[in-house]
């Protein structure tokens, strides 16, 4: 017997910390106080937690709740070590875990500290990473030592292939500021235009700085339970509709992927659908993980909003700014507002699907689409509805 | 004043026949000795029929340009002197694909392409050249 996800499960909490750079707090005090907040926007306590997934292994494990929280009876915790995949694929764990019972309100928790307590960019973070294992093998003694370096020639051969444009890129980053610039909480505060992006320093061509997400230090957590559970809770129920994973063939490597333009969430992409039973014009708004502004459009790709190759042009006429058909990062991002692997995607999507989310409000907002992607092209997709 | 060498890989079982060959500035690849698949970077198993008897071959170093990147920011100091550097991915005439570091020239998809090891860095480093 199987049984389907659909709608089984609720967001029922979200809390971030105040994002920056240079914070003093140690990415577990980011973790627990975003822990806390989700849980009180839930209208619960800690002690009702009985189910855990830490994001990634940079902050707080499972034990570090059960200690701090006097947790008593943990039923539930898993690791899903796929960096900004994992708040996504998290959600489909989340669902599951709750849908049968195996507990009944999971804490999805991510901190992070890389600029401020310890001063670890992502050039020299991820080669300690085991599922980089490859590309520190091969590729770092070369001089390939960040992920936009290991982005780049994916964004090259889509341009050369199908004549996407540095100007397509740019209309990401903009949109993604605008939208930062209604969010109180996100990093940058200043406008940019095209000719900002233009003349922005090339970091790993055809990437420019204004194409590279931000690196920055904060918390963000959610709070799964049981749909039934949520009718309890305080806050207006947003259902997890459609959740599925996928993962890229060869996914240690970009350089070894069979075709280095086609992500894991394309897999994913169709089991989300059919699970939400939902089309893509039934979407109000996305949330698409942006590390670097060109998967954003290939994501769109992927997630058949467009078709392959098509991404440049779908997304001109501001089709992703508040106001166009499909807005796209009403937070600002994670090239904007700040980079917590993407639960900040999540977090901002209940907001939109609640009404809560203020100057950046979708009106009337029903269905929502969040991606995680990571460690190069593992990829989730989630559909929530209100 | 400190100086700041590169990154040197790990010595891995699985890999060694591939340095100590990159040693000697040859290309080699990881062969399965069952199915004949060739398979890269180095894996304990084959993935077309899950053996995990392998042997390394000699590769022809002809490749084609796949795609690449031209790195401005210094991520590592021990390569701020190099930058503007490009960084190309290769399909091998072997059917594997490589990244390697770009002599110079006009990068195209197609280009045809000769790999070389430079031995004069810590670590033998690839390098493609126009064929």
């Amino acid at each position: 017997m199987s049984i389907s996800l659909r709608d089984q499960a609720c967001v029922s909490g979200i809390g971030e910390t105040i994002y920056m750079r240079g914070s003093s707090s140690s990415a577990f005090e980011l973790q627990i106080e975003s822990s806390l907040s989700a849980i009180a926007d839930a209208g619960l306590s800690p002690k009702d937690i009985d189910g855990i997934i830490p994001i990634g292994i940079v902050s707080g494990t499972a034990d570090d709740f059960i200690e701090n929280f006097g947790m008593p009876d943990l039923r539930f915790s898993a690791l899903i070590p796929h960096g900004g995949a994992s708040p996504v694929m998290a959600l489909q764990c989340a669902a599951a875990a709750v849908a049968t019972g195996a507990c009944n309100h999971v804490l999805i928790t991510f901190g992070r500290n890389v600029t401020g307590v310890s001063n670890n960019r992502a050039g020299a973070r991820i080669h300690g990473m085991p599922q980089f294992h490859y590309v520190t093998e091969f590729e770092y003694p070369i001089g390939a030592a960040a992920p936009a370096q290991l982005y780049a020639p994916m964004a090259r051969r889509h341009m050369e292939l199908y004549g996407t444009t540095s100007d397509h890129f740019a209309e990401v980053a903009i949109a993604c500021r605008e939208h930062a610039l209604l969010n109180d909480n996100a990093i940058m505060k200043k406008p940019i235009t095209l000719e900002d992006h233009r003349n922005s320093r090339m970091i790993s061509d055809p990437f420019r700085l204004l194409d590279c997400s931000l690196e920055s230090d904060g918390g963000a957590a959610i709070v799964v339970s049981s749909a039934e559970r949520a009718a309890d809770l305080r806050q207006k129920k947003v259902y997890i509709s459609g959740v599925a994973e996928g993962h890229p063939d060869m996914p240690g490597s970009i350089t070894q992927r069979p075709d280095m333009t086609s992500l894991g969430i394309a897999k994913a992409a169709r089991r989300a659908f059919e699970m939400a039973q939902v089309s893509h014009a039934d979407v109000d708004l996305v949330e698409l993980y942006d590390c670097f502004t060109y998967v954003v459009i290939r994501q769109l790709e992927d997630l058949g909003f467009c078709k392959k190759g098509e991404g440049g042009p779908f997304i001109e006429g501001g089709r992703l700014r508040l106001g166009g058909e499909l807005p796209c990062n009403t937070h600002g991002g994670l090239l904007s507002q700040a980079h917590v692997w993407g639960l900040n995607h999540v977090v901002e999507l209940v907001r939109q699907l609640r009404g809560q989310a203020g100057r950046a409000q979708v009106r009337d907002a029903r269905v929502g689409l969040v991606t995680g992607y990571g460690d190069m092209g593992d990829g989730a997709v989630a559909i929530l509805r209100n | 004043m400190e100086v700041i060498s590169k990154p040197v890989p790990q010595d891995v079982e699985l890999s060694r026949p591939y340095w100590q060959a990159a040693a000697r500035g040859e290309l080699v690849l990881q062969r399965c000795s069952d199915c004949g698949k060739i398979r890269h970077y180095p894996r304990l198993l084959c993935d077309a029929c899950h053996s995990r008897r392998s042997d390394f071959v000699p590769a022809s170093g002809q490749g084609k340009v796949h795609s690449w990147t031209i790195t401005h920011h210094v991520f590592h100091k021990a390569f701020a002197a190099e930058v503007p550097y490009a960084l190309v991915t290769v399909d091998l005439a072997e059917g594997v694909r490589v990244l390697g570091r770009w002599d110079g020239g006009e990068l195209s998809i197609g280009v045809p392409v000769q790999a070389y090891f430079n031995l004069t860095q810590s670590t033998p480093e690839l390098r493609f050249r126009l064929a």
